[in-house]
């Protein structure tokens, strides 16, 4: 499935379908990082409230370890690309990262974490469950119960996946916890990151050179860019989306 | 008495063994290019409800054998055997899991992906990891298809003598077992968390069905697969799973999936043996069954020569298959996973594991003949191969 995809994916690159980025090597392929659902409660914060307070949830592929290395992760960069295009919005990105959370336990930190009502919540998981071995199924109701619960809180959320690891694939079912996440996102219609596509669509156009091993932070900092900006581009279309259909969601 | 099982084994069953360990071996190769063209992308079934089904009518087929001839003890005796042989190569296929894994661990760093080498932390345990791994409770990726066969055939012999006395019966038995499993939701439990990827009360059932069929339930419900109308719904139902499986590659037709199918079909559970997946490998079999006879001609060209030799050794050649995998996924890493070396692997992958089924061969052939050698047991050549 994933390289039926991936064929149709090379084609559609061909054709010219390319999403314009800010920088020109996080380009992919529109349908990988358009926003399927409108998110109208960030459309709400950034319209009326002119403030925009976004939590990311999430484990170890959220953050980099090494001195500097969370301010080149994706969410201090995505507060950075943000403030930038929305100059008259106050954005506020915070984290919740931990490494070796399920979702499970990090469905467990929620309700602390909407006390301080954010309008947006990034919940990044999969991997910690693929490496342990947690039944697909009981992820994906895990997913189900955690959108519905962050929904009940008042934020909008946006779910990622994990990173597409050419070195581990074969060592880790990644693909019935991607397949579940999928299935949430389209019955509780919430936007995507889907980041494993994303980052395999890269290592196939030799964008990027995931098999490489190294020990400097450069190349995850350019990775963690990209998914920033390809976040952001998320985020304004599902802002846009809910303009065009304002009482959608809710 | 039921009707006995037919004499000649059916080249059928080692051919579409043989493809579907090919298949198998193509799928294990993480983003090959060549899996595309494999019979997941297209509908809800896949190589391991083929698998499993010829395993089950196979086994049936030689025990079944043996054990009106010679007894339930000597028959279940066998059986347990073969589990025990199967149990060895599933340990074998461990030890080579866990050196790739070693290795990937010395030789890779990345900053990027810190949370994806968690996978090594096996290798720290040895203690915990080697006897979870004997106990068959830590199965790494793409090892779960030996577990589930050991499973099902430590539990055959009574499922087999009851096969024979009352085939309607052992069925029913095995489909009771099927729908308890889902409503109690038994599983057998894994390490570090979770259960079996391949949940064997439920996949006992297509297991029991093709020892049901091998028994004379082909034929009890021959004319039946044969009718017009079953063929139609096989084929209105097939055409239903392409068109639902192309919404998975392509994201952009899932909106018009109607949300009452989706809530309905989906998740399509392949742990506990959707009834979706196994209505689709029926409906497979249904129009195989039709458009290719027991006696087609086909069966005995050179062409095809290559799949059924891998499908008469099949534990072998499984095994093979799933060492080449790794290979050919060492091979993507380590030098090129360019597209035209994509295809390169899987064809070479394929040409090994015939030239090694044909080796296989050779070998039964020259020690079967060489004086002072053991009889093999009178069925085994009949049977073409193994259960």
């Amino acid at each position: 499935m994933r390289t039926l995809c991936a064929a149709a994916l090379a084609v559609l690159a061909c054709i010219g379908a390319v999403l314009a980025a800010e920088s020109p090597d996080c380009a992919v392929p529109a349908h990988l990082a358009d926003a399927d659902y409108p998110l109208p409660r960030v459309a709400a914060a950034v319209d009326q409230a002119r403030q925009l307070d976004i939590v990311v949830i999430g484990t170890g592929s959220s953050t980099l370890a090494g001195p500097g290395g969370a301010d080149l992760a994706y969410p201090a960069r995505l507060q950075v690309i943000l403030t930038k295009r929305l100059p008259a919005v106050k954005t506020k990105v915070v984290t919740s990262v931990k490494s070796r959370r399920s979702a499970a336990e990090m469905e467990e930190s929620f309700e602390k974490i909407l006390e301080e009502k954010p309008a947006l919540i990034i919940w990044q998981s999969g991997t910690v469950d693929a490496i342990t071995g947690v039944d697909p199924e009981e992820y994906r109701a895990t997913l189900d119960e955690g959108v519905e619960a962050l929904h009940a809180g008042g934020a909008d959320v946006v779910l990622m996946n994990m990173q597409y690891s050419p070195r581990t694939e074969s060592m880790i079912a990644i693909q019935a916890y991607a397949d579940s996440m999928r299935l949430v996102s389209q019955q509780r219609q919430v936007p995507l990151l889907d980041r494993f596509s994303i980052m395999r669509h890269w290592s196939e156009l030799g964008i990027f050179d995931l098999h490489a091993a190294t020990k400097k932070l450069e190349l995850a900092a350019r990775i963690h860019d990209c998914i920033a900006q390809l976040l952001a581009d998320l985020i304004h279309d599902g802002v846009k989306l809910s303009r065009e259909q304002p009482k959608a969601g809710q | 008495m039921p009707p006995a099982a037919p004499a000649q084994r059916d080249l059928r069953l080692d051919l579409f063994r043989g493809l579907a360990l090919w298949l198998i071996f193509l799928d294990h190769i993480p983003s090959n290019i060549v899996s595309w063209a494999t019979i997941r992308n297209f509908g809800f079934s896949d190589a391991a409800e083929i698998f499993i089904f010829i395993s089950g009518y196979t086994a049936a087929f030689v025990y079944g054998r043996a054990m009106r001839e010679r007894g339930f003890i000597i028959a279940g005796a066998r059986i347990l055997k073969r589990a025990w042989q199967v149990y060895v190569a599933h340990m074998f296929l461990f030890v080579i899991y866990m050196a790739e894994i070693a290795y990937v661990s010395s030789s890779f760093e990345n900053p990027l992906y810190h949370e994806e080498m968690g996978i090594f932390d096996f290798l720290k345990q040895p203690d915990v990891t080697l006897i979870q791994a004997l106990l068959l409770k830590f199965k790494p990726v793409n090892m779960d298809v030996l577990p589930l066969y050991i499973a099902l055939l430590l539990g055959f012999p009574p499922i087999l003598w009851l096969l024979q006395k009352q085939a309607t019966l052992a069925l029913a038995a095995s489909a009771a077992l099927y729908a308890l499993a889902w409503h109690f939701g038994w599983n057998l439990p894994a390490y570090p968390s979770g259960h079996w990827w391949f949940n064997p009360f439920a996949w006992q059932l297509l297991f029991v069905l093709g020892a049901w069929c091998a028994l004379g339930g082909a034929e009890r419900i021959g004319r039946f697969i044969r009718s017009p109308i079953v063929l139609g719904l096989a084929a209105a139902y097939l055409l239903f799973a392409l068109v639902i499986v192309m919404t998975w590659h392509f994201s952009s037709l899932a909106p018009y999936v109607p949300k009452w199918l989706s809530e309905a079909i989906y998740p399509i559970d392949k742990i506990n043996l959707d009834v979706l997946r196994i209505a689709h490998f029926l409906a497979l079999a249904a129009i195989t069954v039709r458009f290719i006879p027991r006696d087609w001609p086909g069966l005995q060209s050179v062409w095809l020569r290559p799949a059924i030799l891998c499908g008469q050794h099949s534990l072998e050649i499984f095994c093979l298959g799933i060492f080449l995998s790794f290979a050919g996924h060492f091979v993507f890493n380590e030098f090129s996973d360019a597209v035209f070396v994509q295809v390169l692997v899987s064809a070479l992958g394929i040409a090994i594991m015939c030239a090694a089924a044909a080796l296989i061969s050779w070998y039964r052939k020259i020690e079967g003949r060489s004086p002072g050698s053991r009889s093999k047991p009178p069925d085994a050549d009949l049977a073409g191969g193994e259960a």
